[in-house]
């Protein structure tokens, strides 16, 4: 059913009883050309793409939970792509032109919401790097402007710009930055996949890899075996457990990162504001909550489940930057397990088994990534050498020595 | 997680005294060979479950310590002196 303006009223006449459910639920078959393991975000925008632009329609996606119920659904929603390395920049912004005509291509209300995304500078050298960020965007045709004090003043009158010690200077925007609604985003590309004829298997969780020689064959399940003539791997938190069971170790450790969400509060913030002293992004959602987060807690977990010092940490860095914070009250906070690879950035490549691919190490930058890393993980998969935009997302590239580290960290995953 | 670390040389201390490294890994020789260097640099097993890392007590006695830790559950299971295993003085 395609979904348009002419179906909700009709269907809205007739009692809404007309709807019909957006995806099947089917029993996995024996045997796919594509297996996906992971129904997030990435591993149903893969399967999507595989079906849509590479017409490859046998293909299974494998989710041991339900669609949606992973970082998909446990991110702040923030999209942008104001990245400096050349590894990365093209990629972010692929992915950005494909979340600006997302909503047609897919015939799905994702509530793509272009509203802006400021990062905020508090001394001479941290605009000096926002200058040279804001070139390196530029010089690969993505939207930067720096904004004086002033500026900032005039659309964010309410931060504390006088701030003793992170007085505001100003700030970097990328105006086609902004949010997305995020679970509208897996149960778009589920839908768009599904009616291509891939089958989404919820419930059912991958136990082992099976392999001959240097091949996989398929993979061990707790709905049974399933065979496959390609593997994908896009499991997220969960890629070094994956991996394992391909006997393969990966430069990724697995961190919790918390999201929290605040009572609903009337318009005031009508971008994507971060706090460049600190580490503290906020949104107002459309329901007038404000959507927030921060660092990842620092340790390796799998819990999804976060720590109240990095809530105090994040609740401190808000009202530093936003003092009428200080009386809000926030209804709900959240964990998802981020891949944290050794570099910060991600790895898209065909590893150590012929027909094997892996899509792992977002760290907590996934969401923005999602639409891009499907259709060039699907690219990939379908035509056995990389996307343009991904050609240094290599697995290899740690031993080669040629790092993406847009932070500058080193080996040093809870840094990134 | 647990809230308390048990810190053999201070007791039982909050968490948010700590400074957390990262896996407690052996340190190849200087000459062991790129291939035992890229493994210990770089690759992780990234368990789910029983884990040991380094911790520092940043705001106590600054020694460095290895936590044991559940990476599932936030289970904290104990803490050594990190020289203690080395032969160093703890």
């Amino acid at each position: 059913m395609r979904y348009s303006a002419l179906s909700i009223l009709l269907n809205g006449l007739r009692g809404n009883a007309g709807w019909r459910p957006a995806w099947r639920q089917p029993q996995p078959r024996p045997h796919y050309d594509v297996v996906i393991v992971g129904g997030g975000g990435h591993g149903l925008a893969t399967a999507y793409y595989l079906a849509k632009e590479f017409g490859i329609t046998n293909v299974a996606v494998l989710e041991k939970n339900y669609i949606g119920s992973g970082n998909v659904g446990r991110n702040t929603t923030i999209i942008r792509s104001n990245y400096l390395l050349p590894g990365n920049n093209p990629f972010y912004e692929l992915s950005m032109k494909l979340w600006e005509g997302l909503e047609q291509d897919f015939n799905f209300n994702a509530m793509v919401s272009q509203r802006g995304v400021v990062n905020l500078y508090h001394s001479d050298a941290q605009r000096d790097a926002y200058v040279r960020r804001g070139n390196a965007m530029r010089l690969h045709g993505v939207d930067a402007e720096l904004l004086d004090r002033d500026a900032i003043r005039a659309v964010l009158p309410f931060l504390d710009f006088d701030n003793a010690r992170f007085p505001i200077q100003g700030g970097l925007i990328q105006r086609r930055g902004g949010t997305v609604r995020h679970d509208a985003v897996a149960w778009g590309y589920a839908r768009g996949a599904d009616s291509r004829g891939v089958d989404i298997v919820q419930n059912c969780e991958v136990t082992g890899v099976r392999q001959d020689g240097n091949r996989v064959t398929g993979v061990e399940t707790t709905q049974g075996f399933i065979g496959c003539d390609r593997l994908a791997l896009a499991a997220a938190g969960n890629s070094s457990q994956v991996a394992q069971m391909a006997g393969l170790r990966l430069p990724v450790e697995s961190h919790v990162l918390q999201a929290f969400v605040s009572e609903a509060l009337k318009p005031f913030i009508d971008c994507v504001v971060t706090f460049g002293a600190g580490h503290f992004y906020v949104s107002q959602s459309d329901k007038g909550g404000l959507v927030f987060g921060g660092d990842i807690d620092g340790y390796n977990s799998y819990a999804q489940r976060g720590n109240l010092a990095t809530v105090e940490h994040v609740a401190e860095a808000g009202k530093a930057l936003i003092p009428a914070l200080s009386r809000v009250r926030v209804l709900r906070s959240w964990g998802g397990v981020m891949d944290m690879s050794m570099d910060g950035s991600p790895i898209i490549d065909r590893v150590h088994r012929d027909n094997l691919y892996l899509n792992a190490g977002w760290c907590y930058g996934g969401f923005k990534a999602t639409p891009a890393s499907g259709y060039c993980f699907a690219h990939l998969i379908a035509k056995g050498e990389p996307h343009e935009t991904t050609r240094q997302m290599r697995l290899d590239r740690f031993e080669r020595g040629y790092l993406i580290d847009e932070k500058g960290q080193g080996a040093q995953p809870n840094l990134h | 997680m647990a809230s308390l670390i048990p810190c053999p040389h201070c007791g039982r201390r909050p968490k948010e005294e700590f400074t957390i490294r990262g896996a407690a890994l052996e340190r190849p020789g200087p000459d062991a060979g790129q291939a035992a260097w890229m493994d210990y640099v770089y690759l992780r097993d990234n368990p789910r479950g029983a884990y040991r890392e380094y911790w520092h007590h940043t705001s106590g006695c600054r020694r460095w310590l290895v936590v044991s830790r559940n990476t599932a559950t936030h289970d904290v299971t104990g803490a050594e002196d990190a020289a203690a295993g080395k032969g160093g003085k703890a």
